[in-house]
């Protein structure tokens, strides 16, 4: 039997057994919309612009580990998705996004909503299609879904022409996927593995630093497994937040530009850093000439690209995370380092993370109430900025995937829609969406997908008028001159959720946060907090723009 | 330091611009770059020569291992490869004195006219790029109209293949 070109994507995504897609309609991509309105096993989330139908698939993704699948039109519809594509690929997040182009003929004249999204997105997908024949659909989609999760995972983009849409042909869905190109490397190499057993025995003050990599592996369980045999203390990226628990005494919490003073002094002083699954982000290295230059490295990456970009490892491993430490749990003799130990708890115990403890509604205090009642079981999703920070430095994450925030391309935006993807994605489990008042403006516009939805969201704003993390470095390095930071003319987020028909309330000082709190985990709907914190606060500790990690403002006691 | 670089792809519309971006993008240099039918149906050859050193070279042979439509990626050192370029110059001719003597030249260097008319006359060199460098030259006095130049292209020495 033939199927329409909208038939065979439905029976696709079908067979990738997809659940729900985030997206809007428009012309030229109608023909999908309309096969979806009669045939669809999947649900529809309609979001209120393309950017948070990306998102929504984007934190679906990450709470989930499934492809998050997105839908938008031609032209502005598609170029609207360009942020959360390069968002999804610079963390490594697995989406197919399905974008209507003009009709084939059409293709090359600059027709209405016609833009060139193959080469738009050219270098920010893992991989693109613009589907010129009706008989390449069904092999392209399972390519799109295979290159989405394999391997480092990452955004495909499908490029759909109507009349491609329209086309029929005989449906067949390949049930294997083999590319002569792109074969990601799985298993380690053993001698490089044994090579790395060695080192680890050897090392008298050896780190573990692990990044976003560890999740995507589903490798945390193999990880504590190897640090309770090694006893090794564990660092991670904002990305691994989560992949280990903060609570574990061997856990030094996050490192870098805004990391815990004891994580960035426990790795200048190591003799071995063991990276997992992470890249060496200039957050994370400051200036990676001097970045820990007595240690020798190990480094454990999927993608061998990674291996060596920054900084030149000694012993590479190139394959899947928990493959290569179930492979490293059977070859390290179990080891406790002494006096490093006693070194890492004298470092956490001299140099706690502080703030001021006064009268005042301060953010840090607000992560840690939240902790406190969630007890690290919730899904906490970050938008960007200072309130990011003070998330990752505050809230003890637990599990993998409770921790969800954009890290690599850093958008402002984020947290909204990426929590209404998270929520939908584990409807069972308490999702928190905490944003600046600057970020949450700029895909405020999914109040109404949320709401409408009954999308059970808390949401905390940490209000502080301005931009505060560009005001911050206004604040350290241009002179405190705020040019631009001010928010002023925001609205009062309490009311605006009121008006779409969710709750809010605005609070201002320590005991109304708390009851607004407790009552909003005691229910089951969509609940704003616009909490009025102090304007100037910053975050610390930090390492100033090109200086090394264990250079800090504001860590330890002096 | 010099590096001539061969990728076998798959035949895609739009190959070449995944190639091209990628090397723009990471700010990986591109001083020739020739692409042409390979010995399989389907499969493109790309000969890039670019410039950098060991970790550049590294990184250009990683990041294009990770396109999609990426088969092979083979660095050919000089000394066990043979590399051949392609020119076409063309020359512009005064008198018949002077055709004479620029056709006497092209003689002695192994090149072949392809073309002549009463005002010019276009040559066509094959070499590696230093011998064309030296021709050019060679010809520089009568005054060059017009040059096009295939960029490198490159295979191994020997029975050795890059696809098996």
């Amino acid at each position: 039997m033939k199927l329409s070109g909208t038939e065979i994507i439905v029976e696709c995504l079908k067979k990738e057994k997809v659940e729900v897609v985030f997206g809007i309609p428009g012309g030229a991509i109608m023909p999908l919309y309309d096969t979806i309105y009669q045939k669809a096993t999947f649900t529809h989330i309609l979001t209120k612009h393309e950017q948070g139908a990306v998102h929504a698939a984007d934190g679906y993704a990450r709470a989930t580990g499934k492809v998050g699948v997105c839908i938008a039109t031609s032209g502005p519809g598609a170029t609207n998705l360009v942020t959360g594509l390069a968002n999804a690929y610079l963390d490594s997040i697995p989406i197919v996004a399905f974008t209507g182009q003009v009709i084939s003929p059409l293709i090359g004249t600059d027709a209405f909503q016609e833009v060139d999204i193959i080469g738009i997105t050219l270098p920010i997908t893992k991989n693109n299609y613009l589907v010129m024949d009706i008989k390449d659909l069904a092999p392209i989609i399972k390519e799109a879904f295979y290159l989405a999760r394999n391997g480092r995972p990452g955004p495909v983009l499908i490029d759909l022409p109507k009349d491609i849409q329209l086309a029929q042909t005989e449906f067949h869905y390949p049930e294997n996927y083999r590319c002569s190109g792109y074969q990601p490397k799985w298993k380690g190499n053993l001698n490089q593995i044994k090579k790395a057993a060695q080192a680890i025995q050897e090392a008298k003050k050896p780190i573990i630093y692990g990044g976003g990599g560890i999740i995507n592996a589903n490798a945390s369980e193999e990880l504590r497994e190897f640090v309770q045999k090694t006893n090794i203390p564990v660092t991670t990226t904002l990305m691994g937040l989560g992949s280990f628990p903060a609570e574990h005494p061997l856990s030094l919490g996050m490192l870098g530009m805004h990391g815990s003073y004891y994580a960035n002094m426990a790795i200048s002083e190591a003799d071995l850093i063991i990276a997992l699954g992470t890249r060496f982000d200039d957050r994370v290295t400051g200036n990676a000439k001097n970045f820990c230059p007595q240690a020798k490295f190990i480094q454990v990456d999927i993608d061998p690209a990674e291996i060596s970009k920054i900084i030149r490892v000694d012993i590479p491993i190139v394959g899947d995370l928990k493959y290569v430490l179930t492979k490293l749990i059977q070859l390290v003799e179990p080891k406790q380092e002494k006096d490093w130990l006693n070194r890492i708890a004298t470092l956490k115990e001299n140099n706690p993370l502080k703030y001021r403890k006064d009268n005042h509604l301060r953010p840090q205090y607000i992560i840690e109430k939240l902790y406190e009642l969630t007890k690290g079981e919730s899904i906490i999703v970050t938008d960007v900025g200072q309130h990011q920070m003070w998330v990752a430095q505050y809230y003890r994450f637990g599990h993998p995937r409770s921790c969800i925030s954009s890290g690599g391309l850093g958008t402002m935006g984020f947290g909204l829609p990426a929590s209404i993807g998270a929520q939908i994605g584990c409807p069972e489990k308490r999702v928190i969406c905490i944003a600046g008042d600057g970020g949450f403006q700029m895909n405020i516009q999914e109040l109404a997908t949320a709401i409408h939805n009954k999308v059970p969201l808390v949401v905390l704003i940490m209000n502080n008028g301005y931009l505060g993390m560009v005001r911050q470095w206004q604040e350290l390095f241009f002179g405190k001159r705020y040019a631009s930071t001010s928010l002023e003319g925001s609205p009062d987020f309490a009311q605006l959720v009121q008006v779409y028909g969710g709750k809010g309330i605005r609070v201002s000082t320590i005991d109304d946060f708390n009851s607004a709190l407790v009552q909003a985990l005691s229910e089951r709907q969509f609940f704003l907090i616009d909490c009025l914190i102090p304007p100037e606060e910053n975050v610390f500790p930090m390492v100033a723009p090109g200086e090394p990690i264990n250079k800090m403002l504001g860590g330890n006691e002096s | 330091m010099k590096h001539t670089i061969a990728i076998l792809v798959k035949d895609h519309p739009g190959v070449l611009a995944r190639v091209a971006s990628l090397f723009n993008r990471r700010r990986f240099n591109i001083d020739s770059i020739a692409a042409g039918h390979s010995e399989k149906k389907g499969i493109t050859r790309i000969t890039i020569v670019t410039e950098g050193d060991d970790n550049i070279l590294e990184q250009i042979t990683k990041q294009l291992n990770k396109l999609v439509d990426v088969i092979r990626v083979r660095d050919l050192p000089k000394e066990a490869s043979v590399e051949r370029e392609l020119a076409l110059i063309k020359v512009s001719t005064k008198s018949t004195d002077q055709r004479t003597e620029i056709m006497q030249l092209v003689d002695t260097f192994r090149g072949h006219i392809v073309d002549i008319d009463k005002q010019a006359l276009t040559i066509e060199v094959t070499g590696t790029e230093d011998k064309i460098n030296a021709k050019l030259k060679l010809l520089e006095s009568f005054g060059i109209l017009e040059i096009s130049r295939t960029g490198k292209i490159a295979l191994a020495r020997g029975a050795q293949r890059i696809l098996n």
